[in-house]
């Protein structure tokens, strides 16, 4: 960056007769400002503020209270929804990534064939993508009704098929099932993301590596196993990241489907900052869980970072 | 699901070609069929009469198509009023974000200042915060503004970006600095040569950059909850959550509004579909 940057400098005082105009340096500083006042405003400040709000209690009617780490040893020690809240989150976060890690990745196999239509495939794939999530949470709720719900007339056909006796769940009233139908859902509405980005790396394998291998007479799982997984296994990383960040933060699927129900069995973590934020008025509360839900993006993040050594494979680190 | 079509070995030479692709495009459609099902549930509800909604077994095709659904949605909520104010509200972040990144974007790319790299520093350490840190300050600033319930509520704290700031940079870079040190020999001034050379010649990641911030501007659902509270502040995802606290069992109507509200982003969508694909795949890849 800076190597390119000093021919810039070495520019000869550029025209004596422009002297009027102003500096660079006062240019690089008139360009940032719309940005800057934007990062100072509503990122920068914020950051402090809600650092410093974490350490209050403010129901922002009366005065703001300083309670030191109050907010944050109570939620650790004394807080039997925020447990609830963690685990529920883990939970998403232990069922979606793996799920659409492998099936992204399937499916981004399976279209990177040279199949016909394979164009309106991926339209349909990628469709869900750029969908309003409150409208399609809307649409599970509807599916997953137990009565008339398709999702569980489908599963009663089934049954009838089959002559098992298989009756569906009551899935959006039982806490046990409340959180798979979030899990699909999500599924559903994202696997089309990672597979678009799981495409581009797929198309950057070099055609080589699996002519040598046919040749050498590795059928197709051995191809997929040995070659497609760890070529794509930088893909495989930044999306493990990239889920794990999006399931951390998972608000609007519980919040249309199931309104953090029943029994707090989908309650996430953000939703828990949006209850007290706004609808229980403690800021300081709230903000405390938001710095503690960083920390754990920040721990979690790094200790994938760390791991990668073990099974990311960069070209070059090869012999 | 999928996993039989990878671990499938390959049959003899001669038939594998045709078996396989036959077994793929089975696996496909049926896939196909699952991400479509909840938009043609969602279409068959939304033209059912109430009756009809409630039968077992369910009914794909409706005995009548009930449009008159839609025009009572339309009348129970003001779905036009839901949608200006996400095409306001969309625009508005769009072209503000577009503009204060590229400035920015231009000035740590391309300009010399004291304490630009320190600056893009801080920019890049603040990516690491979730959105969530920032919103309860955020909406006691917006409080006390007195900018709540408001567009400039919807508009101004989104119409920043650090992110796409950094993208922007990373672009400008790979533009060769040559060009400017020629414009400026001819006179340029760096606002002449940011918007005559550098912009016209941004133009994949100006593409990339509108798309995704106006997908996720009409899509944002949190913010937007947060800062409105009357009807004609709502922004399209906001007003269909109003809409189904209200109308809870009236799943005809509720599935007319998740149309009505899904229609444009897809019409947009199967129009400029490369554009979409492209979009994710470069700021994934951005990401990198």
């Amino acid at each position: 960056m800076s190597g390119k940057t000093t021919t810039l400098a070495e520019r000869p005082a550029l025209g004596r007769w422009r002297r009027w105009r102003p500096d660079q340096q006062w240019e690089g500083y008139l360009f940032l400002l719309p940005s800057f006042i934007g990062f100072l405003v509503f990122t920068a400040l914020p950051i402090l503020g809600s650092l410093a709000l974490s350490f209050m209690r403010w129901n922002l009617l009366t005065p703001p209270e300083f309670v030191g780490l109050a907010n944050y040893t109570q939620l650790l020690n004394q807080d039997p929804i925020f447990r609830r809240v963690a685990f529920n989150t883990a939970y998403f976060i232990v069922t979606i990534v793996p799920l659409q890690l492998v099936l992204s990745l399937l499916l981004a196999v399976a279209l990177n064939q040279p199949l016909r239509g394979i164009q309106v495939y991926r339209l349909i794939y990628f469709m869900p993508v750029v969908a309003t999530i409150v409208a399609a949470a809307l649409v599970f709720q509807w599916m997953f009704n137990r009565d008339f719900g398709i999702i569980s007339a489908f599963i009663w056909k089934v049954g009838e098929w089959t002559g098992m006796p298989v009756s569906p769940p009551d899935w959006l009233n039982s806490t046990t099932w409340a959180r798979p139908a979030v899990v699909i859902l999500t599924l559903w509405k994202n696997v089309g993301f990672s597979m678009v980005i799981y495409l581009a790396g797929l198309q950057a394998i070099p055609k080589e590596l699996y002519d040598a291998a046919h040749v050498d007479g590795a059928n197709a799982w051995h191809r997929f196993r040995y070659i497609t997984v760890p070529m794509v296994s930088p893909t495989t990383f930044f999306l493990a990241i990239i889920l794990m960040i999006g399931a951390f933060q998972l608000f609007s699927e519980p919040y249309v489907m199931t309104r953090g129900g029943p029994a707090q069995a989908t309650l996430t973590i953000v939703y828990y900052i949006y209850q007290n934020a706004f609808e229980f008025g403690r800021m300081g509360k709230a903000a405390a869980i938001a710095w503690v839900l960083f920390i754990f993006i920040f721990i979690f993040t790094y200790i994938q970072t760390r791991l990668q050594r073990r099974w990311v494979h960069y070209e070059a680190g090869e012999g | 699901m999928l996993r039989s079509q990878a671990a499938a070995p390959a049959p003899r030479r001669r038939h594998r070609f045709q078996l396989r692709h036959l077994l793929l495009h089975g696996l496909l459609l049926a896939g196909s069929g699952l991400m479509l099902l909840p938009f043609l549930w969602m279409l068959s509800t939304s033209l059912k009469e109430p009756a009809e909604i409630f039968t077992y077994p369910p009914i794909w095709i409706p005995s009548r198509l009930a449009w008159e659904n839609y025009v009572e949605a339309v009348r129970a909520m003001p779905f036009g009023r839901f949608y200006l104010n996400s095409l306001v509200v969309a625009t508005g972040i769009t072209v503000l974000q577009l503009l204060t990144a590229s400035l920015a974007g231009f000035a740590f790319a391309r300009l010399r200042f004291r304490g630009r790299d320190a600056l893009f520093l801080l920019y890049l350490a603040t990516l690491m915060i979730p959105f969530q840190v920032t919103m309860i300050p955020n909406f006691i600033l917006v409080r006390y503004l007195r900018w709540y319930d408001t567009y400039q509520a919807l508009i101004l704290p989104p119409a920043f970006s650090a992110f796409s700031t950094f993208l922007m940079r990373q672009y400008l870079l790979s533009i060769p600095l040559e060009l400017d040190e020629a414009a400026r020999v001819d006179g340029a001034s760096s606002w002449r040569i940011w918007g005559q050379i550098i912009m016209p010649l941004s133009g994949p990641v100006v593409a990339t950059l509108t798309i995704f911030i106006f997908l996720n501007a009409w899509n944002d659902f949190l913010w937007p909850l947060v800062v409105t509270n009357s009807l004609e502040m709502r922004t399209l995802p906001v007003g269909l959550s109003t809409f189904q606290g209200q109308y809870n069992v009236q799943w005809h109507l509720l599935m007319a509004g998740s149309v009505i509200a899904l229609a444009p982003v897809l019409a947009i969508y199967m129009m400029g579909q490369n554009w979409f694909v492209e979009g994710i795949t470069l700021s994934g890849m951005g990401g990198r």
